[in-house]
C-alpha cells in the first residue's frame, strides 16, 4: 500500500509554494521508486509552517515544515514516509503546541480531511448533523440553533436562530438560503480557509438551513479575490449532487436543496447583507433601506436566510452534538467557539479557534509569537477595516462581544491585525477614510461624500496644517458618519479613526511640514 | 466608443444566450463576457442590455460599480498588490511603490509593451503571510521587493 502524504491546496499554503512542493515530492517518488498518494488537503492554519507536509504513518500523521522544493530530496533522504527524522520534523501534527491548544470545531475537519471527498468527509463525522436534522420536525432544528446560543460571525452578531425563526414562520411560495462568503475586512481569512479545507461543512449547514426553514435554493455569494475556493467548492457541491446530499432528494428524505456559487466582483459593500441580496439579484451593490429585513423580504422579494460562512458552517455541529454541546464553550452571551485570525506584523499568523474568552496577549504572544520584525506591537485593529485600532496597553481585554464593545471595539469577523512600532496612526486614519471613499456604494451622502472629506482632512493633519482645528472638523465630521449612513461602512468607518485619535493623539500632533502654508485660513 | 468585433458581439451573445434563464443573470453575464474577452467592452452594453431586457443605464451602472469589471484590455498578466491593513503592517505602500517604479506604470494602467496591468486589490484572504500580490489568479505570500521582481522577470519575453 502507498504512503497518504497531505499537501495543502490552500490558498495561503500555495502563495508560499505549495503547489512546486506536491510536484516535486511526486517526481522524487517517482525517481526513487516509492509509492505514494498526496492528498491535497486545506491548511492546519500554522502560516508559518506552510507549506506543511504530513504522512500518514504508523505512529500517525506526522508533520514537516515549512517545506520549500529545495528540502523534497533530503527529506526522502531522511525517510520521511516512516517517519523519520529531519531539521524540518515538527512531530506529530496534532501534538504542535499551536494546534494542540486549540478547541476546534468548526475547523476540526480542516486540514485534516480531503476537502472534496465526501467518504472522507463521512467518515470524519461528516453529514450527521444534517441525517439528525431530516430526523427532526423544522421547529426543533430552528429550535436548537436557537438555543446554542450561535451568534452570526459575519460581524454583527446576530442571534442566528432569530433569524432562521423569522424566515421559517414567513408563508411563502419560494424562500432561500444564501451564504455570505464576501470576506472582505483585511485580517480575515476564515471563511476562505473553510470553503478550501472542509466545503462539505458549509454545504451541509446550508442544507440543514434550508431544511429547517423550508428553503430550496441556496446561494454562496463569493467574492472573486477567492478564486481557489470557487474551484474547490465549486468541487464539492458537484460531489455532493453526486452522492445525493444535494438536489430534488436530499438523502432520499423526499426534501429538495439546490445550491450555487455566484461571484461577486470585487466591491466591499456586498459584504453588507442587503447589499449581497441588490448583487445577487445582478443590480449595483447598493445597501438596502431596512425594514423589511431579508429575512421577510430578502432575495428577489422572498424571505431569505443571509447568513456567514463560519455561522453555517457551524450549524452542523450544533445538529450532531447537541445545543448543549456547543453552549458549553463559550463565556457569558458569546457562547461557542471562534475562529480567530492573527494577521499582519506577527511572527506566527494564522488561525486560532478557540472559546470565546482568550486575550488579546496571549494571541499575540503565545501564538503569534510577538511582531515579525521584532519590534514592539504597538497597536491591533480587531474587526476588519472598520474596527477599532487598540493600544498595547488594553491587549489583556478578552476577545469577545462584550468585552471588546466594552471598551469601544467590536470582534466583527475576529480577524487582528498587529502593527508594530513604526505605524503612524494618523496615516491609518487616512487610509481608513480613503477605503470608505473607494467602497462606498453611493446611497448615504455622510459616506459617499464624507470620506473625501476626511481624506482631504487628514491629509492637512499630515501636514501639520492647523492641525487642532482639523481634528476638532474631523471628529463632528466621524459624528456627522456614524449618525447618518444607513449601513456599518459609513456608520463604523469612524470607529478607527476616532480610536486612532483617542489613543495615539500624538501621531496627530505634527509640525507643519517645511514648504507648507502656515495654518492660518486653511480650514 | 469603439464598435463591437464581430468576434466579440458571438462572444456575449453567447454568454447572454447561456445565461439570461437563470435569476439576477447581470453580474454572472459580465462575468462570462469579462472571462473570454478579458474586459467588458463599452459597445457590449447595448446589446447585453437588449437581449436581457434591461436598460442600458442599468447595465452601465453594473459595470461601472464593481471594481472588478474592466472596460479596457488588460495586459497579457494581471498584477493585484494588496494595499489592505494587514499588509501594509507588512510593509505594503513600500511594495506598491516599487511595482509601480518597476512596471513604471500607476494602478489601473498597462504597460506600454502590454505586458502587465497593474491593480491595487484590497485583501486577497492571505493576511497571514501578508504583504500578498496575485498574478493572474496565483496567489503569493510574503513578497518582498526582491521576490516580486523574480516574479516580474519570470513573465516577462525574452
Amino acid at each position: 500500500m502507498s504512503t497518504v502524504v497531505y499537501i495543502p491546496r490552500d490558498a495561503g499554503a500555495l502563495s508560499l509554494g505549495a503547489e512546486l512542493v506536491a510536484t516535486a515530492v511526486i517526481t522524487e517518488a517517482k525517481k526513487r521508486n516509492l509509492g505514494l498518494r498526496v492528498i491535497r488537503n486545506g491548511s492546519r492554519g500554522i502560516y508559518s509552517l506552510e507549506p506543511l507536509v504530513e504522512v500518514q504513518t504508523a505512529n500517525g500523521r506526522l508533520a514537516y515544515g515549512p517545506v520549500t522544493v529545495a528540502d523534497v530530496a533530503s527529506l526522502f533522504d531522511a525517510n520521511f514516509l516512516t517517519g523519520g527524522a529531519h531539521r524540518l520534523s515538527q512531530g506529530p501534527s496534532e501534538e504542535i503546541p499551536y494546534l494542540k491548544s486549540q478547541q476546534r470545531l468548526t475547523f476540526e475537519r480542516v486540514g485534516v480531511i480531503d476537502p472534496t471527498d465526501i467518504a472522507d468527509y463521512v467518515a470524519h463525522g461528516g453529514y450527521r448533523g444534517l441525517r439528525n436534522a431530516l430526523a427532526l420536525e423544522p421547529v426543533a432544528i430552528v429550535q436548537a440553533v436557537l438555543e446554542s446560543g450561535l451568534r452570526g460571525r459575519g460581524g454583527a452578531a446576530f442571534p442566528t436562530g432569530i433569524k432562521w425563526k423569522t424566515t421559517a414562520d414567513q408563508a411563502a411560495d419560494q424562500k432561500y438560503v444564501t451564504c455570505n462568503a464576501d470576506e472582505g475586512d483585511s485580517g480575515t481569512f476564515a471563511d476562505r480557509m473553510l470553503m478550501e479545507g472542509d466545503p462539505l461543512m458549509l454545504v451541509e449547514g446550508m442544507t440543514i438551513a434550508g431544511v429547517a426553514v423550508g428553503a430550496t435554493q441556496g446561494f454562496v455569494y463569493l467574492r472573486a479575490e477567492y478564486p481557489h475556493a470557487q474551484k474547490i467548492l465549486n468541487e464539492a457541491i458537484a460531489s455532493a449532487y453526486r452522492m445525493g446530499y444535494l438536489g430534488n432528494d436530499v438523502l432520499g428524505s423526499g426534501k429538495r436543496f439546490d445550491l450555487e456559487v455566484r461571484m461577486g466582483a470585487g466591491a466591499y459593500i456586498c459584504g453588507e447583507e442587503t447589499s449581497m441580496l441588490e448583487s445577487l439579484e445582478g443590480r449595483r451593490g447598493e445597501v438596502r433601506v431596512r425594514p423589511p429585513l431579508p429575512a421577510i423580504k430578502g432575495l428577489f422579494g422572498k424571505p431569505t436566510i443571509v447568513n456567514n460562512v463560519i455561522s453555517l458552517a457551524s450549524v452542523p455541529v450544533i445538529l450532531d452534538k447537541g445545543a448543549e454541546f456547543y453552549k458549553s464553550f463559550g463565556t457569558g452571551k458569546s457562547r461557542g467557539t471562534l475562529p480567530i485570525q492573527l494577521a499582519g506584523n506577527v511572527k506566527n499568523g494564522g488561525l486560532i479557534e478557540r472559546a470565546f474568552g482568550v486575550t488579546l496577549k496571549e494571541l499575540l504572544y503565545d501564538y503569534g509569537g510577538g511582531s515579525a520584525s521584532g519590534r514592539p506591537i504597538r497597536a491591533v485593529q480587531v474587526g476588519g477595516p472598520l474596527g477599532a485600532y487598540i493600544p498595547a496597553g488594553q491587549f489583556d481585554t478578552p476577545v469577545d462581544y462584550e468585552a471588546l464593545s466594552g471598551i469601544g471595539a467590536l470582534l466583527g469577523h475576529g480577524g487582528i491585525v498587529a502593527f508594530d512600532d513604526t505605524v503612524d496612526m494618523a496615516v491609518m486614519a487616512r487610509y481608513a477614510m480613503e477605503f470608505c471613499a473607494i467602497e462606498s456604494c453611493g446611497k448615504c451622502t455622510p459616506c459617499r461624500i464624507g470620506s473625501t472629506r476626511g481624506v482631504e482632512i487628514l491629509d492637512k493633519i499630515l501636514q501639520g496644517v492647523a492641525t487642532d482645528q482639523n481634528v476638532a472638523l474631523l471628529e463632528e465630521l466621524c459624528e456627522t458618519m456614524l449618525n447618518g449612513s444607513l449601513c456599518g461602512l459609513g456608520g463604523m468607518t469612524p470607529f478607527p479613526v476616532q480610536s486612532a485619535l483617542k489613543y495615539f493623539p500624538e501621531d496627530f500632533r505634527r509640525a507643519p511640514a517645511k514648504g507648507t502654508r502656515t495654518a492660518q485660513g486653511m480650514r | 466608443m469603439q464598435a463591437l468585433a464581430p468576434s466579440q458581439q458571438e462572444v456575449v451573445l453567447r454568454v447572454v444566450t447561456a445565461m439570461k434563464s437563470r435569476p439576477g443573470p447581470l453580474l454572472e453575464v459580465l462575468h462570462g463576457v469579462q472571462d473570454t474577452l478579458g474586459f467588458v467592452p463599452p459597445a457590449a452594453i447595448a446589446l447585453i442590455a437588449e437581449e436581457l431586457n434591461l436598460s442600458r443605464a442599468e447595465v452601465h451602472g453594473v459595470v461601472t460599480f464593481y471594481h472588478h469589471f474592466r472596460k479596457h484590455p488588460p495586459g497579457r498578466h494581471t498584477v493585484q498588490v494588496c494595499r489592505a491593513e494587514s499588509c501594509q503592517a507588512m510593509g505594503a505602500e513600500a511594495l506598491v511603490a516599487h511595482a509601480k517604479r518597476k512596471l513604471g506604470v500607476g494602478f489601473e494602467q498597462t504597460t506600454a509593451d502590454g505586458q502587465f496591468s497593474l491593480d491595487a486589490v484590497y485583501c486577497l484572504g492571505n493576511c497571514a503571510c501578508s504583504p500578498a500580490v496575485m498574478i493572474d489568479g496565483d496567489l503569493f505570500g510574503r513578497v518582498t521587493p526582491q521576490s516580486f521582481d523574480a516574479l516580474i522577470a519570470e513573465l516577462t519575453p525574452k
